[in-house]
Protein backbone atom coordinates (compact mmCIF):
# COMPACT_ATOMS: atom_id res chain seq x y z
CA UNK A 1 0.00 0.00 0.00
CA UNK A 2 1.23 3.09 -0.76
CA UNK A 3 1.79 5.89 1.87
CA UNK A 4 -1.64 8.25 0.41
CA UNK A 5 -3.62 5.09 1.12
CA UNK A 6 -2.02 3.80 4.36
CA UNK A 7 -3.29 7.31 5.68
CA UNK A 8 -6.33 7.78 3.90
CA UNK A 9 -7.28 4.30 5.15
CA UNK A 10 -6.29 5.30 8.79
CA UNK A 11 -8.53 8.07 8.85
CA UNK A 12 -11.78 5.70 7.44
CA UNK A 13 -10.87 3.77 10.18
CA UNK A 14 -10.55 6.12 13.01
CA UNK A 15 -13.99 7.37 12.55
CA UNK A 16 -15.45 3.87 12.42
CA UNK A 17 -13.91 3.84 15.60
CA UNK A 18 -15.17 6.53 16.95
CA UNK A 19 -18.89 6.04 15.12
CA UNK A 20 -18.57 9.03 13.33
CA UNK A 21 -19.47 7.31 10.10
CA UNK A 22 -22.24 5.79 11.62
CA UNK A 23 -23.45 8.70 13.21
CA UNK A 24 -23.30 10.64 9.89
CA UNK A 25 -24.62 8.00 7.91
CA UNK A 26 -27.89 7.79 10.16
CA UNK A 27 -28.29 11.86 10.18
CA UNK A 28 -28.10 11.62 6.57
CA UNK A 29 -30.53 8.78 6.17
CA UNK A 30 -33.30 9.82 8.48
CA UNK A 31 -33.10 13.47 7.03
CA UNK A 32 -33.51 12.36 3.84
CA UNK A 33 -36.43 9.77 4.59
CA UNK A 34 -37.85 12.37 7.14
CA UNK A 35 -38.13 14.59 4.22
CA UNK A 36 -39.32 12.15 1.31
CA UNK A 37 -42.30 10.88 3.56
CA UNK A 38 -43.12 14.38 5.81
CA UNK A 39 -42.03 16.88 3.14
CA UNK A 40 -45.32 17.79 2.19
CA UNK A 41 -46.59 18.26 5.52
CA UNK A 42 -46.50 21.91 5.63
CA UNK A 43 -48.84 22.32 2.66
CA UNK A 44 -51.12 19.99 4.29
CA UNK A 45 -50.62 16.30 2.95
CA UNK A 46 -48.72 13.36 4.51
CA UNK A 47 -47.05 11.68 2.20
CA UNK A 48 -45.04 11.42 -0.97
CA UNK A 49 -45.59 14.91 -2.76
CA UNK A 50 -43.51 15.20 -5.79
CA UNK A 51 -39.64 14.63 -6.73
CA UNK A 52 -38.80 18.28 -7.09
CA UNK A 53 -40.42 19.64 -4.22
CA UNK A 54 -38.86 16.40 -1.92
CA UNK A 55 -35.22 17.40 -3.28
CA UNK A 56 -35.71 21.21 -2.69
CA UNK A 57 -36.84 20.95 0.96
CA UNK A 58 -33.97 18.00 1.07
CA UNK A 59 -31.58 20.85 -0.58
CA UNK A 60 -32.34 23.19 2.23
CA UNK A 61 -31.54 21.23 4.99
CA UNK A 62 -28.26 19.94 3.42
CA UNK A 63 -27.56 23.32 2.35
CA UNK A 64 -26.89 24.00 6.26
CA UNK A 65 -25.85 20.53 7.26
CA UNK A 66 -23.27 19.45 4.81
CA UNK A 67 -20.72 22.11 5.35
CA UNK A 68 -21.09 21.94 8.64
CA UNK A 69 -20.24 18.29 8.67
CA UNK A 70 -17.51 18.99 6.35
CA UNK A 71 -16.00 21.84 8.31
CA UNK A 72 -15.97 19.85 11.85
CA UNK A 73 -13.90 17.35 9.94
CA UNK A 74 -11.07 19.13 8.37
CA UNK A 75 -10.99 22.09 10.53
CA UNK A 76 -8.02 19.82 12.96
CA UNK A 77 -6.63 17.35 10.42
CA UNK A 78 -3.37 19.22 10.52
CA UNK A 79 -3.64 21.46 13.29
CA UNK A 80 -4.65 18.44 15.49
CA UNK A 81 -1.93 16.06 14.76
CA UNK A 82 0.16 19.19 15.11
CA UNK A 83 -1.02 20.07 18.94
CA UNK A 84 -1.24 16.09 19.46
CA UNK A 85 2.40 15.91 18.66
CA UNK A 86 2.40 13.29 15.65
CA UNK A 87 2.76 15.50 13.26
CA UNK A 88 6.57 15.72 13.45
CA UNK A 89 7.29 12.55 13.65
CA UNK A 90 4.81 11.49 10.35
CA UNK A 91 6.98 14.21 8.83
CA UNK A 92 10.30 12.97 9.42
CA UNK A 93 8.79 9.32 7.41
CA UNK A 94 8.85 8.85 3.93
CA UNK A 95 6.41 10.60 2.73
CA UNK A 96 6.27 14.46 1.80
CA UNK A 97 3.86 16.94 3.11
CA UNK A 98 1.35 16.48 -0.11
CA UNK A 99 0.96 13.18 0.61
CA UNK A 100 0.15 13.52 4.05
CA UNK A 101 -1.88 15.88 3.13
CA UNK A 102 -3.97 14.55 0.31
CA UNK A 103 -3.93 11.07 2.15
CA UNK A 104 -5.96 12.74 4.73
CA UNK A 105 -8.37 14.63 2.22
CA UNK A 106 -8.91 11.33 0.75
CA UNK A 107 -10.01 9.45 4.45
CA UNK A 108 -12.36 12.32 5.02
CA UNK A 109 -13.57 12.62 1.20
CA UNK A 110 -14.58 8.63 1.12
CA UNK A 111 -15.89 9.12 5.04
CA UNK A 112 -18.53 11.93 3.45
CA UNK A 113 -19.01 9.77 0.38
CA UNK A 114 -19.76 7.09 2.25
CA UNK A 115 -22.25 8.41 4.62
CA UNK A 116 -24.21 10.19 1.92
CA UNK A 117 -24.65 8.09 -0.53
CA UNK A 118 -25.95 5.28 1.91
CA UNK A 119 -28.54 8.23 3.37
CA UNK A 120 -29.76 9.29 -0.13
CA UNK A 121 -29.78 5.86 -1.37
CA UNK A 122 -32.32 4.62 1.44
CA UNK A 123 -34.35 7.97 1.05
CA UNK A 124 -34.36 7.52 -3.11
CA UNK A 125 -35.73 3.71 -2.51
CA UNK A 126 -37.88 4.49 -0.04
CA UNK A 127 -39.62 6.96 -2.87
CA UNK A 128 -39.86 4.06 -5.23
CA UNK A 129 -40.78 1.65 -2.91
CA UNK A 130 -43.82 3.94 -2.01
CA UNK A 131 -44.82 6.13 -5.07
CA UNK A 132 -45.35 5.05 -8.92
CA UNK A 133 -42.85 7.37 -9.64
CA UNK A 134 -40.29 5.73 -13.04
CA UNK A 135 -37.44 4.74 -11.26
CA UNK A 136 -34.58 6.32 -13.81
CA UNK A 137 -36.05 9.85 -13.04
CA UNK A 138 -35.48 9.50 -9.45
CA UNK A 139 -32.15 7.62 -9.97
CA UNK A 140 -30.96 10.64 -11.88
CA UNK A 141 -32.21 13.35 -9.93
CA UNK A 142 -30.97 11.60 -6.70
CA UNK A 143 -27.92 10.80 -7.72
CA UNK A 144 -27.67 14.32 -9.78
CA UNK A 145 -28.60 15.23 -5.98
CA UNK A 146 -25.61 13.07 -3.98
CA UNK A 147 -23.00 14.31 -6.37
CA UNK A 148 -23.94 17.76 -6.03
CA UNK A 149 -24.19 17.73 -1.91
CA UNK A 150 -21.27 15.83 -2.16
CA UNK A 151 -19.15 18.30 -3.96
CA UNK A 152 -20.38 20.79 -1.07
CA UNK A 153 -18.76 18.75 1.07
CA UNK A 154 -15.89 18.37 -0.70
CA UNK A 155 -15.15 22.08 -0.82
CA UNK A 156 -16.25 22.87 2.61
CA UNK A 157 -13.41 19.78 3.28
CA UNK A 158 -11.04 21.67 1.06
CA UNK A 159 -12.08 25.25 3.31
CA UNK A 160 -11.55 23.21 6.50
CA UNK A 161 -8.05 21.91 5.44
CA UNK A 162 -7.01 25.28 4.45
CA UNK A 163 -7.84 26.77 7.64
CA UNK A 164 -6.37 23.61 9.61
CA UNK A 165 -2.28 24.72 8.39
CA UNK A 166 -2.53 28.29 8.44
CA UNK A 167 -3.47 28.64 12.26
CA UNK A 168 -1.43 27.05 15.14
CA UNK A 169 -4.23 26.09 17.50
CA UNK A 170 -6.66 23.48 17.56
CA UNK A 171 -9.35 25.84 19.16
CA UNK A 172 -8.44 28.85 17.08
CA UNK A 173 -9.28 26.49 13.76
CA UNK A 174 -12.73 25.09 15.12
CA UNK A 175 -13.87 29.13 15.78
CA UNK A 176 -12.82 30.04 12.32
CA UNK A 177 -14.33 27.15 10.72
CA UNK A 178 -17.36 28.12 12.26
CA UNK A 179 -17.40 31.67 11.51
CA UNK A 180 -16.72 30.24 7.67
CA UNK A 181 -19.88 27.91 8.37
CA UNK A 182 -21.97 31.41 9.50
CA UNK A 183 -20.90 32.98 6.53
CA UNK A 184 -21.51 30.74 3.69
CA UNK A 185 -25.05 29.38 5.26
CA UNK A 186 -26.60 32.68 6.39
CA UNK A 187 -23.99 36.13 6.26
CA UNK A 188 -23.34 36.25 3.03
CA UNK A 189 -27.26 36.14 1.41
CA UNK A 190 -28.46 38.33 4.59
CA UNK A 191 -25.79 40.95 2.85
CA UNK A 192 -26.56 40.13 -0.87
CA UNK A 193 -30.18 40.31 -0.10
CA UNK A 194 -29.88 43.55 2.03
CA UNK A 195 -28.44 45.41 -0.84
CA UNK A 196 -30.65 44.45 -3.20
CA UNK A 197 -33.47 45.88 -0.78
CA UNK A 198 -31.55 48.79 -0.17
CA UNK A 199 -31.33 49.69 -3.88
CA UNK A 200 -34.22 48.58 -5.25
CA UNK A 201 -32.15 46.10 -7.25
CA UNK A 202 -31.13 48.85 -9.20
CA UNK A 203 -27.36 49.09 -8.44
CA UNK A 204 -24.90 46.46 -10.07
CA UNK A 205 -28.09 44.69 -11.38
CA UNK A 206 -25.34 42.95 -13.72
CA UNK A 207 -22.97 41.86 -11.40
CA UNK A 208 -24.92 40.86 -8.27
CA UNK A 209 -25.98 37.74 -9.78
CA UNK A 210 -22.59 36.26 -10.49
CA UNK A 211 -21.82 37.32 -6.89
CA UNK A 212 -23.91 34.10 -5.64
CA UNK A 213 -20.65 32.07 -7.70
CA UNK A 214 -18.68 33.86 -5.38
CA UNK A 215 -20.75 31.44 -2.45
CA UNK A 216 -20.33 27.50 -2.69
CA UNK A 217 -23.42 26.94 -0.97
CA UNK A 218 -25.66 29.18 -3.30
CA UNK A 219 -24.00 27.33 -6.32
CA UNK A 220 -25.31 24.42 -4.87
CA UNK A 221 -28.33 25.40 -3.88
CA UNK A 222 -29.17 27.08 -7.62
CA UNK A 223 -27.45 23.45 -8.71
CA UNK A 224 -29.80 21.15 -6.79
CA UNK A 225 -32.81 23.49 -7.76
CA UNK A 226 -32.28 22.79 -11.92
CA UNK A 227 -34.37 19.70 -11.14
CA UNK A 228 -36.83 21.47 -9.15
CA UNK A 229 -37.97 23.29 -12.55
CA UNK A 230 -38.40 27.13 -11.69
CA UNK A 231 -39.15 28.53 -8.37
CA UNK A 232 -35.65 30.39 -7.48
CA UNK A 233 -36.97 32.47 -3.86
CA UNK A 234 -35.09 34.78 -2.01
CA UNK A 235 -31.94 35.89 -2.66
CA UNK A 236 -31.35 32.98 -5.28
CA UNK A 237 -33.79 35.13 -7.15
CA UNK A 238 -30.40 36.31 -8.71
CA UNK A 239 -29.84 33.46 -10.11
CA UNK A 240 -32.36 34.32 -13.01
CA UNK A 241 -29.42 36.59 -13.72
CA UNK A 242 -27.08 34.21 -14.90
CA UNK A 243 -26.96 31.90 -17.78
CA UNK A 244 -29.00 28.76 -16.51
CA UNK A 245 -25.76 26.35 -16.92
CA UNK A 246 -25.62 23.29 -15.18
CA UNK A 247 -21.77 23.19 -16.65
CA UNK A 248 -21.34 26.71 -15.09
CA UNK A 249 -22.24 25.66 -11.72
CA UNK A 250 -20.75 22.46 -11.73
CA UNK A 251 -17.55 24.03 -13.16
CA UNK A 252 -17.51 26.72 -10.10
CA UNK A 253 -18.06 24.10 -7.38
CA UNK A 254 -15.32 22.15 -8.62
CA UNK A 255 -13.13 25.83 -8.84
CA UNK A 256 -14.07 26.16 -5.12
CA UNK A 257 -13.57 21.97 -4.09
CA UNK A 258 -10.02 22.68 -5.93
CA UNK A 259 -8.29 26.23 -5.00
CA UNK A 260 -8.07 25.80 -1.05
CA UNK A 261 -6.88 22.56 -1.70
CA UNK A 262 -4.22 23.81 -3.76
CA UNK A 263 -4.20 26.79 -1.25
CA UNK A 264 -3.80 24.36 1.56
CA UNK A 265 -0.89 21.86 -0.13
CA UNK A 266 1.05 25.08 -0.56
CA UNK A 267 1.18 26.59 2.77
CA UNK A 268 1.60 23.28 4.62
CA UNK A 269 4.89 22.94 2.97
CA UNK A 270 6.67 25.82 4.45
CA UNK A 271 4.56 25.48 7.88
CA UNK A 272 7.28 25.08 10.81
CA UNK A 273 6.65 21.49 13.04
CA UNK B 1 31.74 6.08 4.27
CA UNK B 2 29.57 8.64 5.93
CA UNK B 3 25.99 7.87 7.36
CA UNK B 4 25.56 12.18 8.24
CA UNK B 5 26.84 15.42 6.80
CA UNK B 6 26.81 18.50 7.90
CA UNK B 7 28.67 21.09 6.56
CA UNK B 8 28.47 25.08 7.33
CA UNK B 9 24.95 25.00 8.24
CA UNK B 10 23.06 28.02 9.21
CA UNK B 11 19.12 28.43 10.19
CA UNK B 12 17.25 31.58 11.42
CA UNK B 13 13.77 31.61 12.12
CA UNK B 14 11.97 34.50 12.08
CA UNK B 15 12.85 35.64 15.37
CA UNK B 16 16.30 35.71 15.37
CA UNK B 17 16.68 32.11 16.77
CA UNK B 18 18.47 29.12 14.80
CA UNK B 19 21.64 27.47 14.48
CA UNK B 20 25.11 29.09 13.09
CA UNK B 21 27.92 27.38 10.89
CA UNK B 22 27.28 23.86 12.28
CA UNK B 23 29.24 21.38 10.91
CA UNK B 24 29.39 17.60 11.98
CA UNK B 25 30.25 14.17 10.32
CA UNK B 26 29.36 10.86 11.57
CA UNK B 27 30.55 7.60 10.47
CA UNK B 28 28.81 3.78 10.71
CA UNK B 29 28.73 2.61 14.09
CA UNK B 30 29.76 6.10 15.67
CA UNK B 31 27.34 8.18 18.49
CA UNK B 32 27.25 11.57 18.96
CA UNK B 33 26.03 13.17 21.62
CA UNK B 34 24.34 16.78 20.97
CA UNK B 35 24.40 18.53 24.22
CA UNK B 36 23.18 21.75 25.38
CA UNK B 37 20.73 23.85 27.22
CA UNK B 38 17.78 24.40 26.69
CA UNK B 39 16.87 26.88 23.17
CA UNK B 40 20.73 25.66 22.56
CA UNK B 41 19.42 24.64 19.31
CA UNK B 42 19.44 20.75 19.66
CA UNK B 43 15.59 20.31 18.26
CA UNK B 44 16.58 23.06 15.29
CA UNK B 45 20.02 20.79 14.33
CA UNK B 46 17.89 17.34 14.86
CA UNK B 47 15.25 18.97 12.44
CA UNK B 48 17.93 20.07 10.05
CA UNK B 49 18.75 16.43 9.91
CA UNK B 50 15.63 15.25 9.33
CA UNK B 51 15.09 17.70 6.28
CA UNK B 52 12.52 18.89 8.21
CA UNK B 53 13.82 22.63 8.29
CA UNK B 54 15.97 23.55 4.98
CA UNK B 55 19.24 25.09 5.85
CA UNK B 56 19.61 28.78 4.73
CA UNK B 57 23.44 28.55 4.03
CA UNK B 58 25.24 25.03 3.94
CA UNK B 59 24.51 21.49 3.08
CA UNK B 60 22.86 18.04 4.87
CA UNK B 61 23.39 14.70 3.22
CA UNK B 62 22.59 11.65 4.93
CA UNK B 63 24.05 8.34 3.39
CA UNK B 64 24.66 10.72 0.39
CA UNK B 65 21.46 12.22 -0.27
CA UNK B 66 18.86 14.92 0.91
CA UNK B 67 17.94 14.13 4.50
CA UNK B 68 14.12 14.60 3.25
CA UNK B 69 14.57 12.17 0.11
CA UNK B 70 12.49 9.12 0.85
CA UNK B 71 15.56 6.98 0.34
CA UNK B 72 16.93 8.69 2.92
CA UNK B 73 13.71 8.70 5.06
CA UNK B 74 13.50 4.97 4.70
CA UNK B 75 16.91 4.70 6.22
CA UNK B 76 16.47 7.01 9.38
CA UNK B 77 14.87 6.20 12.90
CA UNK B 78 13.93 9.60 14.70
CA UNK B 79 12.82 9.19 18.58
CA UNK B 80 10.91 12.58 19.07
CA UNK B 81 11.70 14.41 22.67
CA UNK B 82 8.16 13.92 24.86
CA UNK B 83 7.11 11.50 21.83
CA UNK B 84 3.46 11.08 21.44
CA UNK B 85 0.86 8.43 19.76
CA UNK B 86 -2.84 8.56 18.74
CA UNK B 87 -4.68 7.41 22.16
CA UNK B 88 -7.07 5.62 20.62
CA UNK B 89 -4.85 2.89 19.01
CA UNK B 90 -3.78 0.27 20.90
CA UNK B 91 0.57 -0.39 20.96
CA UNK B 92 0.47 -3.19 18.06
CA UNK B 93 -2.26 -0.70 15.94
CA UNK B 94 0.39 2.27 16.36
CA UNK B 95 3.46 0.48 15.48
CA UNK B 96 1.45 -1.29 12.11
CA UNK B 97 0.72 1.56 11.18
CA UNK B 98 3.94 3.48 11.21
CA UNK B 99 5.91 0.30 10.49
CA UNK B 100 3.26 0.48 6.88
CA UNK B 101 3.93 4.40 6.34
CA UNK B 102 8.08 3.05 6.05
CA UNK B 103 7.18 -0.16 4.13
CA UNK B 104 7.90 -2.84 6.85
CA UNK B 105 6.08 -5.97 7.23
CA UNK B 106 3.60 -5.97 10.13
CA UNK B 107 4.72 -9.10 11.54
CA UNK B 108 8.99 -7.44 11.86
CA UNK B 109 7.22 -4.40 13.72
CA UNK B 110 5.30 -6.64 15.96
CA UNK B 111 8.53 -8.14 16.75
CA UNK B 112 10.03 -4.54 17.51
CA UNK B 113 7.15 -4.09 20.13
CA UNK B 114 8.33 -7.59 21.82
CA UNK B 115 12.22 -6.22 21.72
CA UNK B 116 11.34 -3.38 23.75
CA UNK B 117 9.43 -5.45 26.32
CA UNK B 118 6.10 -3.83 25.13
CA UNK B 119 4.56 -7.27 23.76
CA UNK B 120 1.94 -7.90 26.86
CA UNK B 121 0.32 -4.02 26.79
CA UNK B 122 0.16 -4.72 22.78
CA UNK B 123 -3.47 -4.94 22.41
CA UNK B 124 -4.14 -1.85 25.48
CA UNK B 125 -4.75 1.86 24.09
CA UNK B 126 -1.90 3.72 24.28
CA UNK B 127 -4.35 6.19 25.97
CA UNK B 128 -3.84 3.89 29.18
CA UNK B 129 -0.05 3.53 29.21
CA UNK B 130 2.79 5.01 30.96
CA UNK B 131 5.32 7.92 30.33
CA UNK B 132 7.82 5.05 30.15
CA UNK B 133 5.45 2.75 27.94
CA UNK B 134 5.09 5.86 25.73
CA UNK B 135 8.56 6.27 25.46
CA UNK B 136 9.29 2.40 24.38
CA UNK B 137 7.05 2.48 21.75
CA UNK B 138 9.07 5.34 20.18
CA UNK B 139 11.66 3.87 20.35
CA UNK B 140 9.92 0.72 18.72
CA UNK B 141 8.82 2.47 15.47
CA UNK B 142 12.58 4.59 15.34
CA UNK B 143 13.59 1.20 15.46
CA UNK B 144 11.84 0.21 12.36
CA UNK B 145 13.23 -1.29 9.54
CA UNK B 146 16.74 -0.98 10.67
CA UNK B 147 17.38 2.23 10.17
CA UNK B 148 21.28 3.38 9.67
CA UNK B 149 20.88 6.58 10.82
CA UNK B 150 19.25 6.59 14.85
CA UNK B 151 18.45 10.15 15.76
CA UNK B 152 17.58 9.94 19.55
CA UNK B 153 15.76 13.17 21.37
CA UNK B 154 15.99 12.94 24.88
CA UNK B 155 15.61 8.67 24.62
CA UNK B 156 15.84 7.83 28.18
CA UNK B 157 13.58 10.66 29.76
CA UNK B 158 11.17 8.35 31.51
CA UNK B 159 12.58 5.27 31.46
CA UNK B 160 14.00 3.29 34.96
CA UNK B 161 17.46 2.36 35.44
CA UNK B 162 17.44 -1.09 34.17
CA UNK B 163 15.69 0.37 31.19
CA UNK B 164 18.08 3.16 30.41
CA UNK B 165 20.92 0.20 30.51
CA UNK B 166 18.58 -1.88 28.05
CA UNK B 167 18.32 0.95 26.12
CA UNK B 168 22.12 1.71 25.46
CA UNK B 169 22.56 -2.19 24.93
CA UNK B 170 20.30 -2.04 22.23
CA UNK B 171 22.38 0.76 20.64
CA UNK B 172 25.23 -0.88 20.94
CA UNK B 173 24.06 -4.17 19.08
CA UNK B 174 22.99 -1.91 16.55
CA UNK B 175 25.64 0.04 16.47
CA UNK B 176 28.29 -3.52 15.88
CA UNK B 177 25.67 -3.42 12.88
CA UNK B 178 26.57 -0.22 11.55
CA UNK B 179 24.28 2.05 12.72
CA UNK B 180 24.82 5.50 13.19
CA UNK B 181 23.38 7.55 16.47
CA UNK B 182 23.20 10.72 17.67
CA UNK B 183 21.69 11.08 21.05
CA UNK B 184 20.52 14.39 22.55
CA UNK B 185 20.02 13.76 25.62
CA UNK B 186 20.14 16.13 29.37
CA UNK B 187 21.07 13.57 31.25
CA UNK B 188 24.98 13.39 31.05
CA UNK B 189 26.03 11.01 34.18
CA UNK B 190 26.88 7.44 32.23
CA UNK B 191 26.56 8.48 29.07
CA UNK B 192 30.01 9.47 27.86
CA UNK B 193 31.36 5.88 28.31
CA UNK B 194 28.97 5.37 24.87
CA UNK B 195 30.04 8.44 22.77
CA UNK B 196 32.13 8.26 20.21
CA UNK B 197 32.05 12.28 19.98
CA UNK B 198 30.70 14.91 21.45
CA UNK B 199 29.07 18.20 20.55
CA UNK B 200 27.89 20.91 22.74
CA UNK B 201 26.19 23.99 21.53
CA UNK B 202 24.98 27.11 23.02
CA UNK B 203 23.14 29.89 21.43
CA UNK B 204 22.95 27.45 18.01
CA UNK B 205 26.86 27.43 18.05
CA UNK B 206 29.03 25.17 18.47
CA UNK B 207 31.26 25.57 21.47
CA UNK B 208 33.60 22.81 21.50
CA UNK B 209 33.64 19.18 19.22
CA UNK B 210 35.22 15.85 19.84
CA UNK B 211 35.77 12.53 21.97
CA UNK B 212 36.00 12.64 25.23
CA UNK B 213 39.37 12.41 25.78
CA UNK B 214 39.95 15.34 23.01
CA UNK B 215 37.89 17.43 25.74
CA UNK B 216 39.66 16.31 28.53
CA UNK B 217 42.70 17.45 26.58
CA UNK B 218 41.70 20.31 25.54
CA UNK B 219 39.91 21.60 28.73
CA UNK B 220 42.93 20.02 30.70
CA UNK B 221 40.90 19.52 34.18
CA UNK B 222 42.56 18.73 36.90
CA UNK B 223 42.03 14.83 37.77
CA UNK B 224 40.98 14.30 41.69
CA UNK B 225 42.53 11.88 43.98
CA UNK B 226 40.60 11.13 47.14
CA UNK B 227 42.41 8.96 49.59
CA UNK B 228 41.36 8.17 53.39
CA UNK B 229 42.46 7.01 56.50
CA UNK B 230 46.20 8.50 56.43
CA UNK B 231 48.19 7.82 59.73
CA UNK B 232 49.93 11.11 58.93
CA UNK B 233 47.87 13.55 57.05
CA UNK B 234 50.53 16.42 57.61
CA UNK B 235 52.83 14.36 56.30
CA UNK B 236 51.27 14.09 52.63
CA UNK B 237 50.18 17.67 52.76
CA UNK B 238 53.63 18.92 52.94
CA UNK B 239 54.91 16.18 50.40
CA UNK B 240 52.50 17.31 47.72
CA UNK B 241 51.79 21.14 48.73
CA UNK B 242 52.29 22.06 44.73
CA UNK B 243 48.46 20.72 44.04
CA UNK B 244 45.26 22.05 45.40
CA UNK B 245 45.02 19.95 48.35
CA UNK B 246 41.63 19.73 50.50
CA UNK B 247 41.34 18.34 53.93
CA UNK B 248 38.14 15.60 53.98
CA UNK B 249 36.67 14.00 57.01
CA UNK B 250 39.26 13.22 60.08
CA UNK B 251 42.26 11.46 58.19
CA UNK B 252 41.50 12.25 54.63
CA UNK B 253 42.72 14.39 51.40
CA UNK B 254 41.27 15.35 48.19
CA UNK B 255 43.78 16.18 45.33
CA UNK B 256 43.59 17.71 42.35
CA UNK B 257 46.66 17.04 39.91
CA UNK B 258 47.72 16.99 36.98
CA UNK B 259 46.66 14.69 34.29
CA UNK B 260 49.93 14.13 33.24
CA UNK B 261 51.18 13.56 36.80
CA UNK B 262 48.33 11.32 37.98
CA UNK B 263 50.11 7.82 38.30
CA UNK B 264 53.39 9.30 40.03
CA UNK B 265 50.92 10.53 42.38
CA UNK B 266 49.33 7.98 42.80
CA UNK B 267 52.07 5.98 43.62
CA UNK B 268 53.78 8.18 45.81
CA UNK B 269 50.42 8.25 47.57
CA UNK B 270 50.00 4.58 47.73
CA UNK B 271 53.67 5.07 49.97
CA UNK B 272 51.52 6.53 52.61
CA UNK B 273 49.15 3.04 53.26
CA UNK B 274 45.67 4.71 52.71
CA UNK B 275 42.82 2.82 53.77
CA UNK B 276 41.10 3.98 50.44
CA UNK B 277 41.69 5.49 47.26
CA UNK B 278 39.35 6.71 44.62
CA UNK B 279 40.55 8.97 41.29
CA UNK B 280 38.45 10.81 39.17
CA UNK B 281 38.74 11.49 35.85
CA UNK B 282 36.77 15.13 34.80
CA UNK B 283 33.09 13.38 34.00
CA UNK B 284 31.47 14.54 30.97
CA UNK B 285 29.25 16.75 33.56
CA UNK B 286 32.19 18.40 34.49
CA UNK B 287 33.72 18.99 30.93
CA UNK B 288 30.18 20.38 29.47
CA UNK B 289 30.38 23.39 32.82
CA UNK B 290 34.36 23.78 31.95
CA UNK B 291 33.10 24.99 27.77
CA UNK B 292 29.84 26.10 28.96
CA UNK B 293 31.46 28.70 31.35
CA UNK B 294 34.41 29.73 28.68
CA UNK B 295 31.47 30.27 26.82
CA UNK B 296 30.11 32.50 28.56
CA UNK B 297 26.43 30.50 28.28
CA UNK B 298 26.28 29.08 31.53
CA UNK B 299 24.30 30.81 34.52
CA UNK B 300 25.95 31.05 37.57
Amino acid sequence: MTPLLVIASKELRDSLRNRWLIAATLVFTGLALAITLFGGAASGTVGITNLPATLASLASLTTFLVPLMALMLAYDAIVGEDEQGTLLLLLAYPLNRTTLLLGKYLGHALLLAIAMSAGFAVAALALLGLSDLDASTVLMAFGRFTLASLLLGWVCLALGYLISVYVSEKSTAGGVALGVWFIMVLLFDLILLAVLVATEGHVLSDTLPWLLLANPTDIYRLLSLNDAQGALTGVLALGDGLPRQPLLQWGALLVWGALPLLLALRRFRTRHV
Amino acid sequence: MTILNLSSVTFRYGNGAGVENLSLTLGPGEMLGLLGHNGAGKTTTIKLMLGLLTPSQGDVTVLGNRPDSADSRKNIGYLPENVRFYPHLTGRESIEYFARLKGVPPAQARRTLETVGLGHAADRKVRTWSKGMMQRLGLAQALLGQPRLLILDEPTVGLDPVATRDLYQRLNELRANGTAVVLCSHVLPGIERYLDNVAILSDGQMVVQGSVPELRRQANLPVQIRVRGLADREAVQRQFSDDIIRQVNAHGLELDVDEHHKLDRLAALLDHHPQDVEVHAPSLEDLYCHFMQQHGGLNP
